[in-house]
């Protein structure tokens, strides 16, 4: 038994040698990309720059910000002012001999790594609850099967070497500094951090507006805590076995005792203390961000171009996404009711989600943020970068997804083709525009799929749980 | 005679009272008292066989309210318009062509005053508070476009727009500016520029202004130029001044004189006004107060001219050649000058502009005005040109992002007129550059490199002021106002701006899309360069607009190329294709995640145990013995079902009727 033991501690250690491996190669590797002439010419893509996370508009806005006009006069600039104060000085900074970009790059880098410490962090609270949930239905050789992956590693081994993540960091995108605000609000919930939750949210909501849906998977994440099998399945069972435990053995009475401890109820006060928390910060960044743009247009300027920009899609260069070849094509009439049906469509499905996966918080963030970044109006892959991240938590629950291999190959085509379409278009002018709204088609067809295929396993994932459980409820009773 | 003004003046009386605190500080300022018009056409033979004709035509009308709304010569069109638009300033042109600033001189104050960029350009000050000027402006480009028969209208639209503030000229606040540099310019434009003078082109020298003579030509810009002044000004006094210039620079035709020379060099084509116009002037507009010819030869033709008699006649003794013009050596005259005028030039070492001077009152139809020019002998001379030659490019290829450079090289007068300034100690040569850029180039101020000499350069020590607006997306175009301070010995700079190429609308592409978006031409000015020509008679000065004009002191201006950038175009013929497929895939996200999150396994099992625990439901019992029956045997009760079914589909079927009327009587 020891000696199986030590084996196993061993393979431990084996296996955390080979992630810090890994995470320093994909450091190395990004370090060397940031040393190539001209940055590759990543920070051009659109794919990597969107109006609202191009370093090169921030750049402008830095620029006329320090010649003493608003930095959202004309329309460069559209990001946050406290990005532009903290990023601004590092895009004129620069050390001889090395590249211009050095600074900023290493801060993303930095940005990077943190995303994937915090991931995996995450991961493994939600692991260990997981198994927890799962040994308290007795149903630990599911456990057992598992163990052979760790789902934080992965999930933060996914999130370094996604190709996406990487073309993101050294293409010069603000998003490694979006996704680690929405990190971190999750990496908080999930250690019941509640400040840090709530700190991470507000930065998040104010970075980029869509993480605002995030606050129903921290609420649930603060409530009930991380991700557990459904709870009207525990009580069901610990209902059943009370019922029975006149009949039955003491050791399932004592066990019902033990277990009493599992959040059965929703917990009010991390809650109400979140949102106090929330109410704080958000003043505090308000405070800070209007500081910042007091001697210029105010905040109401600050609003109109950060969140007017993103909800009324006014920016119709080429991404990823599906809305700026739309909102070209689309007669003027309608543009304001499309407008609406896309924002809501975003909504609309958090209700039902929320009703659905409420016991798995941290799978209905990610399900959100899928979602968000398929309908938003200017993603990058710096957005998928981020969920591809997260699916990586659920590599266990999700082994049973149905289509994995198709969407993979699917995703693989789709950015193989993406650029090879846009260069057609754009540079060589032989392709037409509808080419390369295809392989945006497509790709959010290959999102659609992820999210709704991953939707479904995991309600498989929950019955087929209930199911066992209810096998072994059959076999204790007979 | 004596009865009307017996009337007139109780008349006037009234309204000297009446207006008296206005009008009693005018009348003590002398001002224009009466409208005058004169008409006047300056020649002069460029360097590369071409001539260069100028019209110039100007009416002047007091400010007075003595004949009410009422004019004589001045055309009540362009009064009204400045009346009702208060318009201080305002400059209306439409070119076809480019000024060749290399070969057809770049500082003298046609090049500066005449030489305009492509298409339409209009400018206006307004005497209005500076929140109305940009409704002013408006309706002043519509009332414009209907005057002209152009689209000068499409300046409405505030993207089209700029404010600039001292880059082009210094009015700050109440000064427009646009430009339409795809306008094209024909006979429907000229017809009514022609209409606001007295005579038409019925009489007088707009007489010569024969269609195709004019339109054939390598260029040709007809401009309005209104100055309405309440107090006196230097220029014109008190009242409106309306100058309509005409510039149309000509080929002659030279098939008929070319002769071979035993000098490599061919001679300049003979002209008169019958080769070049295919008309003769038949005598003034009666009208006009003064109708005269200048014909203007260039410092550089005067110097050469100068050299060529010194070399044929070295024992000529005559101290100027121009004045016996028919003992010229390089060309004869078929018209005797009236006068010949010579420049008063501060530069002595320098060669004098001349200019002969044709009355027109002599001629008449039976004695017609036709002025030929002969060459005797091959000349070749050169312009005057600007301080610095300056030409915009694009760079970069593809239609994702680009960068405009505009590039200053000097030419050889810089070089001469900065010796002198050399002496005076810092020497810095002053650039203006005034830049509109419209919203779709979205340039980035940021990357804005100096290059002096082909090094690059801090831009901090070259720029010495710099005004940026940046262009808001659909509202306002990008204006980059700066000064550039360079040092003298300096042989060519250069500055780029990066810029992204914008994505619009499928509605806001014109309908030639794939023909590329104009950027306005780029206006480079010196300010310390000046552009008079000082004739020294101080008679004449008043009597002639043109030399009047000349001797405006104002700043060496050159307008760079129009640039054309092509954009990307979105497939304009699938609309209604794009929003179906985004819309299927939205509506196939939506339904299949519903239904995933809809399905529940274990529907039967729930029922039967549901069954076994005897819920107390008795609805829901009954529902799932229903249900059940319906399961286990459904060919049972199908009529029952389908009628259900049917009554169903028909309350829908009239709710969505009723819905579809209601719709209909109240919105429809």
């Amino acid at each position: 038994m020891e000696v199986k033991e030590e084996q196993s501690t061993k393979r431990k250690k084996q296996k955390q040698g080979r992630f810090w491996t890994w995470v320093a190669a994909s450091v190395l590797f990004r370090l060397i990309l940031i040393y190539f002439p001209k940055n590759l010419n990543l920070s051009s893509r659109p794919e990597v720059s969107t109006p609202l996370t191009s370093l090169r508009r921030l750049a402008e806005g830095y620029w006329l910000k320090q010649s003493s006009m608003s930095p959202y006069a004309g329309s460069m600039y559209h990001g946050s002012p406290l990005l532009l104060s903290l990023l601004g000085p590092l895009t004129i900074k620069r050390i001889e001999g090395q590249p211009s970009h050095l600074l900023c790059s290493l801060v993303f880098v930095v940005a990077d790594i943190l995303n994937a410490m915090l991931i995996r962090a995450t991961g493994q609270t939600l692991q260990v609850a997981y198994r927890q949930s799962l040994k308290s239905l007795d149903l630990d050789t599911i456990s057992e099967s598992m163990e052979v992956l760790s789902s934080g590693d992965v999930a933060a081994l996914v999130y370094l070497w996604n190709p996406f993540t990487i073309v993101a960091c050294v293409g010069l995108s603000t998003s490694p500094i979006e996704n680690l605000a929405i990190i971190l609000a999750l990496y908080g919930a999930c250690k019941r951090m509640v400040p840090l939750a709530a700190f991470g949210w507000v930065m998040a909501t104010h970075l980029s507006l869509y993480p605002m849906i995030l606050i129903i998977p921290i609420i649930l994440l603060l409530g009930y805590g991380p991700d557990t099998p459904r709870k009207l399945l525990l009580m069901r069972r610990y209902g059943k076995v009370e019922d029975n435990s006149s009949s039955d053995s003491f050791q399932q009475q004592d066990k019902v005792i033990n277990q009493s401890d599992l959040p059965k109820v929703f917990a009010w006060r991390p809650t109400m203390l979140f949102l106090l928390w929330v109410i704080m910060w958000s003043v505090y960044v308000l405070l800070l961000c209007g500081i910042s743009v007091k001697q210029y247009g105010g905040l109401w300027e600050m609003f109109e171009r950060m969140y007017g920009f993103i909800l009324t899609v006014q920016d119709l260069s080429p991404n990823i996404g599906v809305l700026w070849y739309f909102f070209a094509e689309v007669f003027d009439f309608f543009r304001n009711f499309f407008l609406i049906v896309f924002h809501m469509n975003i909504l609309f499905m958090i209700f039902p989600l929320a009703i659905r996966l409420k016991h798995r918080p941290c799978f209905l963030a990610f399900v959100y943020i899928t979602i968000s970044s398929m309908l938003k109006s200017y993603p990058s892959v710096g957005d998928s970068a981020l969920y591809f991240g997260l699916l990586g938590w659920f590599v266990n629950e999700l082994s049973e997804m149905q289509f994995s291999f198709c969407l993979f190959s699917v995703y693989v085509g789709v950015s193989l083709l993406s650029p090879v379409m846009h260069n057609l278009w754009i540079w060589r002018g032989t392709g037409n525009a509808n080419f390369y709204f295809a392989t945006a088609i497509t790709y959010a067809c290959l999102q659609m799929v992820l999210v709704v295929e991953s939707v479904s396993a995991m309600l498989n994932h929950d019955r087929k749980l209930k199911k066992l459980t209810n096998a072994k409820l059959q076999n204790g009773k007979s | 005679m004596a009865l009307p003004l017996l009337l007139l003046r109780p008349i006037l009386l009234l309204s000297f009272l009446l207006f008296a605190p206005i009008l009693n500080f005018k009348a003590a300022l002398g001002s224009v008292t009466e409208e005058d018009f004169s008409e006047e056409l300056l020649l002069r033979p460029l360097p590369d066989r071409k001539v260069l004709a100028h019209f110039h035509f100007r009416s002047r009308a007091p400010h007075t309210s003595s004949n009410g709304r009422h004019h004589h010569l001045f055309p009540k069109a362009i009064s009204q318009l400045v009346q009702k638009f208060r318009v201080k300033e305002m400059e209306l042109s439409f070119t076809q062509g480019r000024w060749n600033y290399d070969r057809w001189g770049g500082f003298d104050p046609i090049s500066s005053n005449n030489a305009k960029p492509p298409g339409v350009e209009l400018w206006a000050v307004f005497d209005v508070p500076l929140e109305q000027v940009d409704d002013s402006w408006k309706n002043l480009t519509h009332a414009l476009s209907g005057l002209f028969c152009a689209s000068v209208n499409f300046l409405e639209s505030s993207t089209t727009y700029s404010a600039p503030e001292w880059g082009y000229r210094p009015a700050p606040g109440s000064l427009r500016y646009g430009t339409l540099p795809r306008e094209a310019v024909c006979t429907e434009n000229l017809t009514p520029w022609l209409k606001l003078l007295p005579c038409r082109d019925k009489a007088g020298l707009s007489a010569l202004m024969d269609r195709p003579s004019i339109y054939k030509g390598f260029y040709h810009s007809q401009q309005l130029r209104l100055t309405s002044s309440e107090l006196e000004s230097e220029e014109g006094g008190s009242g409106i001044v309306l100058q309509q210039t005409l510039t149309v620079v000509v080929q002659p035709d030279s098939e008929r004189n070319v002769m071979s020379y035993s000098h490599e060099t061919k001679l300049q084509p003979s002209w008169s006004l019958t080769s070049i116009f295919g008309r003769m002037v038949t005598g003034r507009c009666v009208l006009a107060k003064s109708s005269t010819v200048y014909l203007q030869l260039d410092r550089g033709l005067v110097g050469q001219l100068d050299y060529l008699q010194k070399e044929n006649e070295l024992s000529s003794d005559d101290k100027s050649v121009y004045e016996g013009f028919s003992s010229n050596p390089g060309f004869e005259l078929s018209v005797k000058p009236d006068r010949v005028l010579k420049e008063l030039n501060d530069f002595e070492k320098k060669n004098p502009s001349v200019v002969y001077e044709f009355y027109i009152e002599k001629y008449s139809e039976s004695r017609p005005f036709d002025l030929g020019l002969t060459w005797k002998l091959p000349v070749v001379w050169s312009c005057q040109k600007a301080p610095l030659h300056a030409v915009r490019f694009l760079m970069g290829s593809g239609n994702e992002r680009g960068a405009i450079a505009i590039s200053l090289r000097s030419t050889e007068v810089s070089d001469e007129l900065l010796q002198t300034d050399m002496s005076e100690g810092r020497c810095k040569l002053e650039v203006k550059v005034f830049q509109v850029v419209p919203w779709y180039i979205k340039v980035y101020f940021h990357t804005l490199r100096v290059y002096v000499n082909e090094q690059p350069q801090e831009v901090s020590d070259v720029v010495e002021k710099m005004r940026v607006s940046p262009s808001v997306d659909k509202v306002s175009p990008g204006v980059m106002e700066m000064v550039l301070k360079f040092p003298c010995g300096m042989k060519s700079a250069a500055i780029t701006l990066e810029f992204d190429k914008g994505f619009l609308h499928i509605d806001e592409y014109p309908p030639d899309a794939n023909q590329g978006f104009d950027i306005p031409a780029a206006i480079i000015s010196f300010p310390n360069f000046h552009t008079s020509m000082q004739f020294f008679t101080d008679k004449s000065v008043d009597r002639s607009s043109i030399l009047s004009k000349f001797q405006e002191n104002s700043a060496v201006l050159a307008y760079t190329e129009v640039l054309l950038v092509p954009l990307t175009t979105p497939d304009f013929s699938m609309p209604y294709n794009v929003i179906t497929i985004t819309c299927t895939v939205c509506a196939l996200y939506f339904g299949s995640l519903l239904n995933v999150l809809r399905k529940r396994v274990g529907e039967e099992e729930r029922s039967s145990k549901r069954k076994a625990t005897k819920e107390t439901g008795r609805l829901r019992q009954l529902l799932s013995r229903v249900s059940a029956k319906l399961r286990g045997r459904p060919s049972h009760q199908p009529t029952s079902n389908s009628s259900t079914f049917i009554s169903s589909k028909l309350i829908l079927f009239i709710l969505m009727a009723g819905i579809a009327v209601f719709w209909q009587v109240y919105f429809g």
